[in-house]
């Protein structure tokens, strides 16, 4: 990119500010679904993320390497998730052993319904979230593409709202633009695409429809090559972004020339083509 | 008999948390680590003294890839 490029963008721009921090990417990796640590360190690295999801589970005395360890060493910030939780009284108990294991009061709230579809189960996800806020926490829930259940959840005081383009794992991008671009028109609080990215150009129509940040994690990490997929994902997101900030046209029915009209010449003298 | 992990374990009561944890394999306080007992959270400042009796269900847990 050209240095004049690189000075321009901050013009047009505002930070990715989610409750008073300002993180410097837009794009939150979940850490779900890397075949080797090792793979997700270079993914990390590739992404330029700040932040990254975990889940916790048993204590499990044959596994190998730690992923505390492989955070550290990428320098990157943990958010924790309430990953596999049925019910607010599970959620709100993954929280706080998160917050005890991870030092953090930031929570990824996921309350899901069924194994099926992993959709969110609204009234359980909005009991869990005001719960969660009055412990102090910071909420970030998972939620359906739904503009009401998001307005409920900013209600209660989530930091941010993740909004699902299509289920978790499915790699079906966002099945309802529609939707997502209503929910973003009307938040007080940053909108963050969570599930159902399975390439670049969902990621960026996420930041075109005017997301704040996209968390991305099978697209990434069940990828034939994750690392080059985290490098096309970190792009996309930098140039969703920036296009939605540029401004896109107005989609028309019919075409408009972007060549003008007057000046053209008049070849009346010259013979048809035979 | 205690339940750790969902695991009905013999010659356990009595054990501290911290020591429970070393059995498991793990260093505590390590970073990552949390302890449910009876459905509430321990704090980790306490595994050195908080000590588990009969009937207890404890779990153990760790930070692992997800999400």
């Amino acid at each position: 990119m050209a240095a004049q490029d690189q000075e321009r963008i901050p013009l047009t721009d505002t930070p990715f500010v989610v409750a008073g921090r300002e993180l410097r990417s837009r794009l939150i990796l979940g850490t779900g679904g890397f075949p080797r640590l090792e793979t997700l360190g270079d993914a990390i690295r590739a992404t330029h993320t700040q932040l990254v999801t975990v889940a916790l589970r048993r204590i499990d005395p044959q596994a190998q390497g730690s992923i505390m360890a492989v955070l550290e060493e990428c320098g990157v910030d943990v958010l924790p998730n309430t990953a596999g939780c049925y019910t607010a009284r599970d959620a709100v108990l993954t929280a706080k052993l998160a917050r005890e294991a991870l030092q953090t009061d930031w929570i990824k709230l996921e309350v899901i319904g069924d194994e099926r579809t992993l959709l969110p189960d609204a009234p359980e996800l909005l009991l869990a979230a005001e719960e969660l806020v009055d412990e102090g926490f910071t909420v970030l829930p998972y939620t359906n593409d739904d503009p009401i259940l998001a307005r409920r959840l900013e209600d209660v005081g989530c930091a941010a709202v993740m909004p699902l383009g299509s289920p978790i794992g499915s790699g079906m991008g966002i099945r309802n633009p529609y939707n997502l671009a209503l929910i973003v028109e009307r938040a007080g609080v940053p909108v963050i695409l969570d599930a159902g990215v399975g390439t670049a150009s969902d990621a960026a129509l996420a930041l075109e429809l005017g997301c704040d940040g996209v968390l991305c994690a099978s697209a990434i990490s069940r990828a034939e090559d994750p690392v080059a997929m985290a490098h096309a994902i970190r792009g996309a997101v930098e140039a969703g972004r920036l296009a939605r900030c540029a401004g896109r046209i107005p989609r028309r029915t019919h075409a408009l020339a972007s060549t003008p009209d007057a000046g053209t010449p008049d070849f009346y003298a010259a013979p048809p083509l035979q | 008999m205690i339940s750790l992990n969902g695991v009905p374990t013999d010659g356990r009561d009595g054990a501290t948390i911290a020591e429970l944890l070393t059995a498991l394999g793990v260093e505590p306080p390590g970073r990552g680590l949390a302890v449910a007992l009876n459905g509430e959270v321990v704090p980790r400042g306490v595994w050195d003294q908080r000590r588990v009796a009969d009937g207890d269900r404890i779990e153990a847990l760790t930070a692992i890839q997800g999400g």
